[in-house]
């Protein structure tokens, strides 16, 4: 059989609230008064596609230690922050995967996710497991539509043929240059046709051939359908092109809209992975993308499906089932942001005045880079082999007082190991992206002490003892050389996969 | 253990500039301040310098690099000068190498000069430092104020201390030394304050607010140092002698394992009690009769007195708020004013601290002298509570 065996997701925790941004542009965009309804999800300062991949591919995959198994690994998304350094490669090593396998990205339309789901399908059935992530931070215009309609997130699917929870069945697939927007590689923003026609004689014409195809391909009929996956910013849209298509309109899935927008590219996965968590084993799930053409693919719910999640405490269970967090609790993880100009100026849309301390150079030392790339993007410590004792970053002689000793360390991955806070400070000296800057010393459990930054936190969740995981983010950005610096920092436990069952 | 230094090197002459923002000065202006009023104080010529030590820490942005800014400065007879850096220590770094080269016999008499130029960078606070290629990639931006800041945390935790009571404490540390800082013509900031001001200043780094913080400075400060046999013939009476001298560097145990608990200084720990044995010293609390020490901020000021084994262990909360270390308190701290006040010139510091303890020795210290000050104290730190250098000396006066 051949089919999701895992998938998993992410959401920012910042949910800038729409009226606030109504409000604030009310002066210039009157239009919007009735768009000023529910949230949408924002990257933190240190968060992009990259990041918000890395984090659904281990929402996706648990702390365990069988990423061995994951033997193809694509990125699908519009965003990605280099146009040459391959940014699944980034990925790669911050999962620590294997260095043998294909890390590849897959950009240029909406239903590029789709597209690196059918590539890894067709790859899964002999080449072992195929990991599929998609993510999209999506720049708008201030005082647009898209500013009020877009939001940021992150999906994961595991395909392969052991354990599968959701047999694939079919799919079909057009290709066809219908440019409903278009953004040219140096463009911040899509430049968009009107909307009607776009509904009309793209979604309306495109799509019902695309999901007729696939239906045939499965040998299913439309009705029988139990959940309809269609991300679109136009309301209803979902629901009539359901009727066209002859699929029940309570098979339509919630597109998240009020309280996340629509995540580009990574949008249909999300909505796929949040409907995962709910389907029931026999369901069918036909998903579907529109963008350069359309796309659909069909799945129908297995009974491995209702397997108990492999909790992450249990290192090296076998496969993932259910997702570490899951889009529903990325969904009640979210705090309400009311600023707007914090929104912009994460968004580099507000330039902010940053002081003198904000002038110093962040150029990296790539040799350097590439020499640490394991301790850097991979979190790998150093353990000694004699006494235990954990070291980051690793060092030929072990600190050990009184017997330092010569090369015993091994390699410790940190990345998926819990700590306490130690010792912090929150500081307003510095310049940083979103004052104040927290960091202090954080204890890992099973040994090794590294001062960290702890990021989305509000003014008393960090205290002495506080309990913390780890996530990959954005350390600097270098923007006189567009290079961007990655490193793992420290957040609250807030949300641990036990509180889940 | 080796026999040390005690007494086989004493103090020539010292000198120290003003401290503060001296807008009018350049490094060199600095230098020559200090290095005039030292040479004359030894009364000697520039021939008779054998040798230097000079210490700059920011050399991006003050001074320059190598020995080459202080002999050109100063116009130094073409002798020797090695120039060395220990981050915030290097002021007592320069004292060390030259002692040794006294007391080794390889030298007669030499120099040691620290100076900083702080406020050519167009910014308050330290300049941003670069610390290599592999550490920004990896360690957080971090800034000094919440380096220390840390401490508060670590140490509430460890002795069951709440955040006011700590908040307040510290506060006492800074009220102490702005009244002494006040009576000290050299110093940075001259003006009294009071704990309500300290407690309403703004946060800096949680829970470090603006009075918690020294001065950042421009300065320089110099000793001449030779052995006592030169001195004797060179004049000299009412000698002031090093009883002591020890420097103790992390190697990462603090900042990597998960033994250290983050409320103290274990260099500082090492270099006390070295200190004291070379020094001959039993009874710190008793026997030591006034002290300078690397109060960059105001907690660190507070655990340090439990370093250097002047406080018990956590005590010193209690022994702050009972004014032992105010000017007429059982240890006199901070006597000129410290880095609080008299202001922090990194690589100047070191030495400035032991120009206090020679003034108040040889009864020169003017408005602020102490009755009769027999053993006094330098605690000079460089690098955070997790990673530095601390070092501790110890002088007082030799018999004949």
């Amino acid at each position: 059989m051949l089919g999701i065996v895992g998938y998993g997701a992410y959401i920012p925790r910042l949910r800038l609230s729409r009226k606030a941004v109504v409000q604030a542009n009310a002066w210039y965009a009157p239009q919007f008064a009735a768009k000023a309804k529910g949230t949408r999800a924002f990257a933190n300062w240190d968060e992009d596609s990259i990041t918000m991949a890395v984090a659904a591919a281990r929402d996706c995959l648990g702390s365990g230690a069988d990423r061995a198994r994951v033997r193809g690994l694509y990125l699908a998304s519009c965003t990605v922050p280099f146009v040459e350094r391959s940014n699944a490669g980034i990925v790669g090593e911050a999962l620590l995967l294997d260095e043998t396998i294909d890390a590849i990205d897959i950009t240029g339309s909406q239903r590029a996710a789709l597209s690196a789901v059918t590539l890894a399908l067709a790859k899964a059935q002999s080449a072992g497991a195929q990991l599929v992530l998609a993510a999209d931070l999506r720049q708008a215009r201030a005082a647009s539509a898209q500013e009020l309609e877009f939001g940021d997130a992150a999906a994961a699917l595991l395909l392969g043929t052991e354990g599968v929870i959701a047999e694939y069945l079919g799919g079909a697939t057009l290709s066809i240059d219908f440019v409903d927007h278009f953004r040219s590689s140096d463009a911040e923003v899509d430049y968009a046709w009107e909307e009607r026609w776009v509904r009309d004689e793209g979604v309306g014409k495109l799509m019902p051939r695309a999901i007729g195809a696939a239906l045939a391909d499965a040998g299913i009929g439309a009705a029988a359908v139990d959940h309809f996956i269609f991300p679109s910013t136009i309301a209803k849209l979902d629901a009539q092109l359901a009727g066209a298509c002859g699929i029940r309109t309570d098979a339509v899935v919630d597109n998240l809209q009020g309280r996340i927008g629509d995540a580009g590219t990574a949008h249909a996965l999300l909505m796929l992975a949040h409907t995962l968590e709910r389907a029931k084993p026999g369901q069918l799930i036909l998903v579907s993308q529109f963008g350069s053409g359309a796309q659909a693919l069909l799945f129908r719910v297995t009974e491995a499906a209702l397997a108990k999640a492999s909790s992450a405490a249990a290192a090296g269970a076998s496969p993932a089932v259910r997702p570490v967090k899951g889009v529903g609790a990325w969904l009640e993880r979210g705090v309400e942001e009311t600023s707007y100009t914090k929104f912009l100026a994460f968004r580099q849309q507000l330039i902010l005045e940053r002081g003198m301390r904000g002038e110093q150079d962040k150029k990296t030392a790539l040799s350097t880079l590439y020499r640490h790339r394991r301790s850097i993007l991979g979190f790998v410590a150093g353990r000694c082999s004699i006494t235990g004792e954990v070291h980051f970053p690793p060092s030929r002689i072990s600190y050990t007082p009184g017997a330092p000793a010569l090369d015993t360390q091994e390699p410790y991955p940190l990345s998926e190991r819990q700590g306490t806070v130690l010792s912090w400070s929150a500081e307003y000296l510095s310049y940083y992206p979103s004052p104040p800057q927290y960091y202090g010393q954080v204890d890992f459990d099973g040994g090794g002490r590294v001062l960290m930054e702890f990021v989305d936190v509000s003014k008393g969740d960090i205290e002495s003892g506080t309990r913390v995981e780890m996530v990959f983010r954005i350390k600097d950005v270098d923007e006189r050389r567009g290079f961007v610096r990655y490193f793992w920092k420290a957040t609250p436990v807030r949300a641990p996969a036990a509180a889940k069952e | 253990m080796p026999t040390g230094i005690k007494d086989k090197v004493v103090i020539l002459g010292m000198g120290c500039s003003r401290f503060g923002e001296r807008w009018d000065a350049s490094p060199e202006d600095l230098m020559v301040e200090a290095y005039g009023e030292a040479m004359a104080d030894a009364g000697i010529d520039p021939k008779q310098l054998d040798a230097a030590w000079f210490s700059t820490h920011m050399s991006d942005v003050g001074t320059g690099r190598g020995g080459l800014p202080l002999s050109i400065a100063l116009r130094l007879p073409n002798i020797g000068v090695t120039r060395v850096e220990n981050f915030c220590a290097g002021g007592t770094e320069a004292v060390r190498g030259a002692a040794y080269a006294v007391a080794s016999g390889a030298c007669d008499i030499a120099l040691a000069l620290g100076v900083e130029k702080l406020k050519d960078t167009g910014y308050g606070g330290l300049p941003v430092a670069t610390v290599g290629t592999l550490v920004p990639q990896w360690y957080p931006n971090a800034v000094a104020p919440a380096n220390f800041a840390q401490l508060a945390t670590a140490y509430r935790r460890k002795h069951r201390v709440d955040a006011d009571t700590l908040k307040r404490a510290i506060a006492h540390v800074s009220v102490k030394s702005h009244a002494n800082g006040a009576k000290n013509a050299k110093a940075h900031l001259r003006k009294p304050i009071t704990e309500e001001q300290v407690l309403a200043a703004p946060i800096i780094a949680e829970p470090l607010g603006l009075f918690d913080c020294c001065g950042v400075s421009d300065g320089a400060a110099a000793v001449i140092v030779t052995r006592p046999d030169i001195a004797r013939a060179l004049g000299k009476r009412d000698l002031v002698a090093f009883k002591a001298l020890q420097l103790s560097t992390s190697n990462g145990w603090e900042m990597h394992s998960s033994q250290w608990d983050g409320s103290y200084f274990h260099t500082t720990r090492i270099a006390a009690k070295r200190a004291y044995e070379e020094a001959g010293i039993h009874a710190p609390r008793n026997e030591v009769s006034m002290l300078e020490v690397h109060d960059c901020f105001s907690v660190t000021e507070l655990v340090t007195m439990e370093d250097l084994y002047l406080s018990p262990e956590g005590g010193a909360v209690k022994d702050v708020m009972d004014g032992v270390f105010d000017a007429d308190g059982r240890i006199p701290c901070q006597i000129d004013g410290g880095l609080k006040c008299f202001g922090h010139p990194v690589g100047a510091s070191g030495v400035r601290m032991l120009y206090e303890m020679y003034l108040q020795l040889q009864h020169r210290a003017g408005a602020r002298q102490l009755p009769d000050p027999r053993i006094g104290l330098t605690h000079n730190l460089g690098g955070q509570p997790s990673q530095n250098v601390a070092s501790v000396t110890i002088v007082g006066g030799l018999r004949a």
